[in-house]
This record gives C-alpha cells, structure tokens and sequence, in this order.
C-alpha cells in the first residue's frame, strides 16, 4: 500500500524534466493512445444502451401496471346479471388483487375522444368493462379464461399489456450485459496497457540499470513508466469520449417518432456518466503499468 | 565505511572471490589491481550493493548490507559515487543531464547545483561537450563524464573502475589530483586500476593503500608499489 502511495505521489509531483529519463518510444505511443481511445468509444456506447435498456424495462414496467380490461357483451337485459357473474369470478380468482366494474361516466369519458361528449351511453349496446389489478404473482391467465368461457358467455379477457412481460426481461437482460461490457472492456484495457508497459519496461533494462546505478529507488523508476502510460491512456479515452458522446448525441431524442433506438441519447444526469470514463480509464492504466513495473523491478533485481 | 567479513562470491559456479576480510576506513585511500578477470569489478560490485555476497557479511556504513532492501541500497548508493568500467549513460539525454541524473533521482532540482555541476564539467573538463550526447563522446570523454556524474552528488565514498584506462598521461594526473583532493576533504576513495604509474603518482601525494586480488583473495600488495 505504501508503494503505491508513494508512486502516486511520485507520479503526480514529477517535474517534466525527469520524464525524460526514459526514451521516448516513437510510434507505439499511439498504439496506446489509439486503443485506449476505442475502448472510451465502445465503453460510452456500452453505457449509452446500459441506461436506455434500464429506461425501457423500467417505463414498460410502469405502464404495464398489472391491470387488465374484462369486456362484457351481453343483450342489454343480461348485462347486470353477467356483470355480477363475472365479478363473482374474479372475486374468487387467485392472484387477482380487485376487480370493479366502470360506471357509465368513466366508460362515456373513455369513449369522448371518438364519439365526442354526447353519446347517449344507456342507448347504446356498449359493452360493460371491468378493470382488473393483478398481485405481485400474477393470476392464471389459461385458468381464468376457462372459467369465464363457462361462466360468463359475453366476457372477453382484455391482457393488452402482458404480451410486453418477456420483452421487459429482455431490456433487463440487455441492460445487465451492457454492463458486463463496460467491465470486459475495462478489463481489456488494463491488460493492454499491461502488455505495453511490460514491452515498454523489457526494451528499457539498460536504462533501469542506469538509474539504479545513480540510486534511483523503484517508485522513481515505475512512477517514470506509469506516468507516461497513464498520461496516454488518458489523453486517448478523453478523445474516444468525445467521439462516443458525439455519436451518440448523433442518435435521434428520445422524443422523436420510433422505437427502441429513439431513447439511446443519455437523458438528464446521466450526461455525467461519460465523463467519468477517462479518469477511470487513466486510473486502470495506473494501476497495471504499477503492478507491471513493480514486477519487472522486483525480476531485474 | 565499508567492512568485509569473510566475504565470498560466486557468479553461480566456482567461486570468483573467496574469504576476504577488509574495513575500508572513513577518508582512506585505496587502490585495487590485479589481473584481468581477477574479480576487481565484482568487488566494486558488492561494495556499492549491485552484488550480495554469496556468503559472510558485508556492512556498508555501519549496516549488515543483508538487511537493505532495494529502496535501502537505492538510498546507500547517493552516499557512493560509482565509476563503472563501461560508464553506462542514458544515451537519449545530454551529456549534462546525465551528470545531472543523481540530482533527478534524489528529488533534488538541477537548478539549484547549476554552480556545482558547471565547476564540475569545468574540472573534468567537458564545458563544450555539455550538450552532446553520450555516444558522440571519445572513451575519455565517457570516463570523465562518469566521474563527474559521480561526484555530483558530493558522495562519502568514491568508487571507480578504471577511471583512467582511456584517457592521456596528463588527463590521468588530473582526474586523480581531483580525487586526491577529495580524499582530503574526508572522502574514502577506491580506485580499480591496472596503472602502475598512476599509482606510483598517487603515493607522491597521497596515503594510498595498494591491494591486489588474485586467486579469489584479497591482499596487501607489496611495498615496490
Ligand atoms: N554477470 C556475470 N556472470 C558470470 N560471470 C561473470 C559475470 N561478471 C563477471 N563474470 C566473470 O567473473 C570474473 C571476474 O570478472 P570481473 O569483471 O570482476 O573482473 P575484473 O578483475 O574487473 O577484470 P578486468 O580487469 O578485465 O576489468 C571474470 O572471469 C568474468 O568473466
Ligand atoms: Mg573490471
């Protein structure tokens, strides 16, 4: 722990002048830069549908609501009786929580934007609805139906929103793998930054032999190799952010006509979101070109 | 400064170095010969903590140099001024950063010792190669830079590995009245060499103990040096 400490410190006060004690290294330097910049893309976009499938699962979810509509047609002198039967029914159904049919002013309100306000609603054979609220587990969609068949010959069972219940699973799902992306790709980036400081930490034992000649303690030699690698990995991630959120700002809103894909925009806060990817970036890069470098020191010993 | 206590060496096989017992006393004066691949750069090596030795005890300023861990040796080697026998430089840096690089690795600022470095390049003289890179340098131009990367950090011991073997009759007197002087501002200083003349010229000058390794150990050499 105190290493590290120490690295950081040596990492955050070093004068520029005493990076240059390790040679430039040409263009593998853009070999970082270039590939932690993708994975800040990747990873802004990973997180651009990480937050949009939470979004979808979890308005799909409220609007579902667990109700559904039971219609009754019947003639108009068996509408009160097939009414009560069928409430008689959903009172002794399982899983169904209340059950209760409309009155006449709320179907009539229901119907104004087709029929306008005057409809003479007793006139008509307008069929009875019965709204239905499900518990928490849900009533047995088969059974019921059955039941009603038997019970109430006018009924039909309305589900308009149940067909939605696997896709609400699935924007979960979806979710949960955007974040397992967000980790992968974290987890590649370190590996990375671990291969290229172990090359670049293997093309310079001459250099380390120098510094240890002159009494350079391991924090300084590592500090000089993490620095370096964890400046480019952090100036690459801010430009494949910037990149991600002008892609994604490219994306249609969320208010646009559409599906799925209207709502990829980030949405209020969490705006914030991408901007946390390059200093995350940076501190992986930091934390493996310091477990690659103290490793390579403790072997060249 | 440095004691040895039945030290012994192997790079793996035989031994290299075997039983040497020897204090090197605070401001003394030392010379180190003996035939090529006798074993005077591994000696160096052991004194300054690149080597540890293979048995027996080595202290370095008082300390069992068993007990140093790297940050320890790291921290030991600003007290010794070391000149390698092939002066390893940072070839990408200057010249004069490298005379600075002690200064860097200490934490010290080089603008602070600009001074003390621009006497030091005049001394071994190098003033108008400052800005060259090290292999652009002649052999002896490397040597004296070595020394003067040295020395920069004004160290309490000196060890140097044929810091003469490339440079002129005239250059060699000079480097070792700079040595010589610093000797007798207190500093222990140990010197590899093959040089006989040169060692004769120190004697003129200076109380120089001459010891001579051959067969693994370590021996006073005798009075004719
Ligand atoms: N890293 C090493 N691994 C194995 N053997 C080594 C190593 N370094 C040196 N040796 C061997 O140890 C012996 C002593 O080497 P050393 O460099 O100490 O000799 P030296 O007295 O300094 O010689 P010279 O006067 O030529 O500089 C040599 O035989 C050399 O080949
Ligand atoms: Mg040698």
């Amino acid at each position: 722990m105190k290493a590290w400490l120490d690295m950081m410190r040596a990492v955050l006060t070093r004068d520029a002048g005493a990076d240059r004690v390790v040679p430039p290294a040409g263009f593998t330097v853009w070999l970082t830069v270039f590939t932690s910049g993708a994975m800040a893309f990747l990873t802004v976009f990973a997180l651009a549908l990480s937050l949009a499938s939470g979004r979808l699962a979890e308005s799909w979810d409220n609007e579902l609501a667990r109700s559904a509509t039971l219609r009754i047609s019947a003639p108009a002198g068996q509408m009160a009786e097939q009414t009560a039967a069928a409430l008689k029914v959903l009172e002794q159904t399982p899983g169904v929580a209340s059950a209760r049919a409309l009155s006449d002013a709320e179907q009539q309100a229901l119907l104004e934007p087709w029929f306008g306000p005057d409809l003479p609603i007793d006139s008509l054979p307008v069929p009875q609805l019965i709204e239905v609220i499900e518990t928490e587990d849900g009533y047995d969609s088969e059974g019921l139906r059955l039941r009603l068949q038997a019970e109430v010959p006018g009924a039909v069972l309305d589900e308009h929103t149940r067909w939605r219940r696997p896709l609400i699973a699935a924007a979960a799902k979806l979710r949960a793998l955007g974040w397992v992306s967000i980790l992968l790709i974290g987890a590649a980036t370190g590996a990375m930054v671990t291969l290229a400081a172990n090359a670049a930490l293997a093309a310079n034992s001459r250099v380390i032999a120098v510094l240890r000649l002159v009494g350079a303690t391991d924090s300084y030699i590592a500090s000089a190799f993490v620095r370096r690698f964890t400046l480019r990995t952090l100036i690459g991630a801010a430009g494949g952010t910037l990149l991600g959120l002008i892609a994604v700002l490219l994306m249609p809103g969320a208010g646009d006509a559409g599906a799925f894909l209207t709502g990829l925009r980030f949405q209020g806060l969490h705006w914030i979101f991408p901007f946390f990817v390059p200093p995350l970036a940076a501190l992986v890069a930091f934390l493996a070109t310091g477990y690659a470098a103290r490793r390579v020191l403790e072997r060249l010993d | 400064m440095i004691e040895l206590e039945n030290v012994a060496y192997s790079y793996g096989g035989e031994a290299l170095l075997t039983d040497m017992s020897l204090s090197l006393p605070a401001g003394s004066f030392h010379f180190l010969t003996g035939p090529s691949g006798a074993g005077k750069t591994t000696f160096l090596k052991l004194c300054y903590g690149a080597l540890r030795p293979t048995s027996g005890a080595l202290r370095l300023f008082g300390e069992d140099l068993a007990a140093f861990d790297r940050d320890a040796v790291a921290l030991a080697r600003r007290r010794i001024g070391v000149v390698h026998q092939d002066c390893q430089f940072l070839d990408h840096l200057p010249v004069i950063e490298n005379i600075a690089l002690p200064l860097s690795v200490s934490g010290l600022a080089a603008q602070d010792q600009e001074d003390n470095l621009q006497e030091l390049l005049n001394w071994v003289g190098l003033t108008g190669r400052a800005n060259a890179l090290p292999p652009e340098l002649s052999g002896g131009e490397r040597q004296r830079a070595a020394l003067a990367r040295a020395l920069i950090l004004s160290p309490d011991i000196i060890l140097a590995d044929e810091p003469t073997g490339n440079v002129d009759w005239e250059m060699s007197q000079r480097l070792l009245r700079l040595l010589v002087e610093l000797n007798k501002m207190g500093k222990t200083v140990m010197i590899a060499t093959h040089d006989l003349a040169l060692i004769r010229a120190a004697k003129a000058q200076v109380q120089a103990r001459v010891l001579r390794i051959s067969d693994g150990s370590i021996q006073a050499a005798g009075a004719d040096l």
